[in-house]
């Protein structure tokens, strides 16, 4: 592990950016910037924002045979599988864009230890290796101990454990870490602040900067992966995929040892009346994941149940390593039947046997175990 | 042909494969024995020990030697762990170490390596230590008791061929042990290169897993290997720039 000398963080490198007037550079570009971009080795910054601005769009399908041709180079013919499992659904944020947001009146749920069990039992004879564990920000119902209690329990069954769970302090990752939790995911939602503000009204995520800083304190915790992301729709799409970019860019340069994946995930339709989106078509969604393999070829992109099945199976070949299978985003989903309120809305019901048949089928290899968290033996 | 001898085991196709591209694990036994691959590495982390049509060991073929790797591993204390459980799962006692700490790159952790390397051959581990090439390092992993060398060529998954050919090639004038190329041979051809200048065998993964033909492309690897080493065993001429004539400077000597 590198010794942190000072702790600088992703708050100090992001003000760098801050006057950079993206509107009027991303419609600055020429289809000779493009050319020039597709047939560079190395991208820059410029380079990617680049590629994420209107003159690219005529070139995607040069940029989609780049980005597979980099994708199978960096990461093979094969594709991670990886289910989340929701652990607890109180929240005290107000998120506006979100179904468990705590004015949003259903009934909240959190999965005893004996539940938990079951739910990994369930998931487990599918013979994923990989969870995601997810709460709502509680640290009432859902307290550190009560995670690391689960991890406990999940250990048992699984290779790999990663949280997406609300941001914790760096001695707690070091906590969860010693438990067996191996990877984090945390996203923005959005890097634009004034929009942060507006749509996260109350509750500690209202902290722009701690929410910010989350993945510096993960990885100076010495955790495996990291996984960011910008919630799209919530600011215009070219600015949040830019900052996910610069962000994802820094955590590679600053902890070399840490593997970093991006999320695109774009607003579903879930409980409450937000509708302030700005809508994020196919084709901007694909036009941010090959701008984002060609400016770093080596992070990996997770493609969540958030999009539908026909639109997954085609953005399988441009560049995703990490898709979810077998999701629900209910808290209990794995092994309750009962109707209960979801985080958002899943658009590919597809088991984990079905995505596995898909994948070889369009000539990947399903990988169902990619890391094996070793204690002392 | 000679074989390979490592751990006393004859080694007589010097072609090794990895295994963690394909597109699906059932071309695997096709690859080796198409082309009579000896040696193959395994990843632990990929290891589902739970499963069976998930378990990529299933797929190589039981004559083989195992070598499994530890990918994954950011420092020695992980690498050793990971050997110890590859061991402790039935995997042998071949190891190949791999310590990568930077994962832009993917280029490994000569120090960490060379810390790894000490405690398992202690440990009784026949050990492999994958490495950026350079002598003073390479000397440290003989000292400490390594089986073999493996310097890269290039950065893994590069394709980019033998551009550390001037290191390796003195790896391979000044280290008694098998110098085995590993990682960025991304041509039949630049695999040959490798074997003129005398390696002793070379590790090839993603240039043949992601081949539109995996099992053709295996063979031709095999071939160039083979053609490599047999030119190499025969006595390379040495090449010049300039035609010459036979003896200018002591001709007058007649």
């Amino acid at each position: 592990m590198p010794t942190i000398i000072d702790k600088k963080s992703f708050v100090d490198e992001i003000t760098r950016y801050r006057d950079m007037d993206l509107d009027n550079l991303i419609n600055g570009f020429t289809p000779i910037d493009i050319e020039r971009v597709l047939s560079k080795k190395n991208l820059s910054e410029i380079d990617y924002l680049a590629l994420l601005s209107p003159a690219a769009e005529p070139h995607l399908e040069k940029t989609a045979r780049s980005a597979k041709k980099i994708t199978v180079q960096n990461f093979g013919n094969v594709v991670s599988l990886y289910t989340p499992l929701y652990l607890s659904d109180f929240c005290i944020n107000q998120c506006l864009y979100c179904g468990f947001n705590v004015s949003n009146s259903l009934i909240r749920k959190k999965l005893t230890l004996d539940e938990v069990e079951r739910e990994a039992q369930s998931i487990a004879e599918t013979g994923l290796k990989h969870i995601l564990i997810l709460t709502g920000e509680s640290r009432k119902h859902s307290p550190v101990s009560y995670i690391k209690d689960c991890v406990t329990i999940l250990h048992k069954y699984f290779t790999s454990i990663s949280i997406e769970i609300y941001p914790l302090d760096e001695d707690e990752y070091t906590e969860l870490i010693a438990a067996g939790v191996d990877g984090v995911t945390i996203y923005q939602e959005v890097y634009n602040p004034e929009i942060y503000s507006r749509v996260h009204i109350s509750g500690p995520k209202s902290n722009y900067n701690y929410r910010l800083e989350t993945p510096d304190r993960a990885s100076r915790a010495g955790i495996r992966t990291i996984n960011i992301g910008a919630l799209l729709g919530l600011d215009k799409f070219y600015s949040e995929a830019f900052f996910t970019g610069i962000h994802a860019a820094y955590l590679q340069k600053t902890y070399p040892e840490i593997e970093v994946s991006i999320s695109i995930p774009r607003l579903q339709p879930h409980l409450g009346d937000f509708t302030e989106i700005y809508s994020i078509d196919d084709k901007k969604l694909v036009q941010y994941m090959l701008a984002i393999r060609l400016f770093l070829p080596r992070v990996g992109i997770a493609l969540s149940t958030r999009e539908s099945a026909v639109l997954r199976d085609n953005l399988i070949n441009l560049g995703v390593t990490k898709i979810s299978a077998g999701s629900t985003t209910v808290v209990g989903g794995h092994t309750s039947e009962e109707k209960r309120t979801a985080q958002f809305e899943i658009s590919d019901n597809r088991s984990v046997t079905q995505m596995k048949k898909l994948l070889l089928k369009k000539g990947y290899q399903p990988v169902l175990k990619d890391w094996q968290t070793v204690c002392e033996i | 042909m000679k074989p390979l001898i490592i751990d006393n085991k004859e080694i007589s196709n010097r072609l090794f494969i990895g295994t963690g591209k394909f597109s699906s694990k059932n071309i695997i036994p096709d690859v080796i024995n198409s082309s009579g691959i000896q040696v193959i590495t395994v990843a632990l982390r990929r290891v589902d020990f739970d499963a069976d049509d998930e378990n990529i060991l299933k797929h190589v073929p039981k004559h083989c030697i195992l070598m499994p790797n530890t990918s994954g591993a950011r420092n020695a204390d992980e690498a050793v762990r990971i050997a110890r459980l590859a061991r402790a799962t039935g995997c042998g006692n071949w190891i190949k170490i791999e310590v990568i700490n930077d994962n832009k790159y993917l280029l490994p952790d000569n120090a960490e390596t060379i810390k790894a390397t000490r405690v398992l051959v202690e440990d009784g581990f026949v050990v492999l230590p994958y490495m950026s090439p350079d002598l003073m390092a390479a000397r440290k992993l003989v000292e400490a008791g390594a089986a073999a060398i493996m310097p890269l060529g290039s950065p893994i998954g590069t394709n980019r061929g033998l551009k550390t050919k001037e290191l390796v090639r003195i790896l391979i004038e000044e280290i008694k042990l098998p110098i085995i190329v590993d990682a960025g041979i991304g041509k039949p051809s630049e695999a040959a290169e490798a074997m003129e200048m005398g390696a002793s065998a070379v590790l090839v993964n993603t240039a043949i897993a992601t081949a539109s033909d995996p099992v053709k492309m295996a063979e031709a690897f095999s071939q160039a290997v083979k053609a490599g080493r047999t030119a190499f065993i025969s006595g390379m001429p040495e090449t010049s720039l300039t035609a010459g004539a036979s003896s200018p400077l002591t001709g007058f000597l007649r």
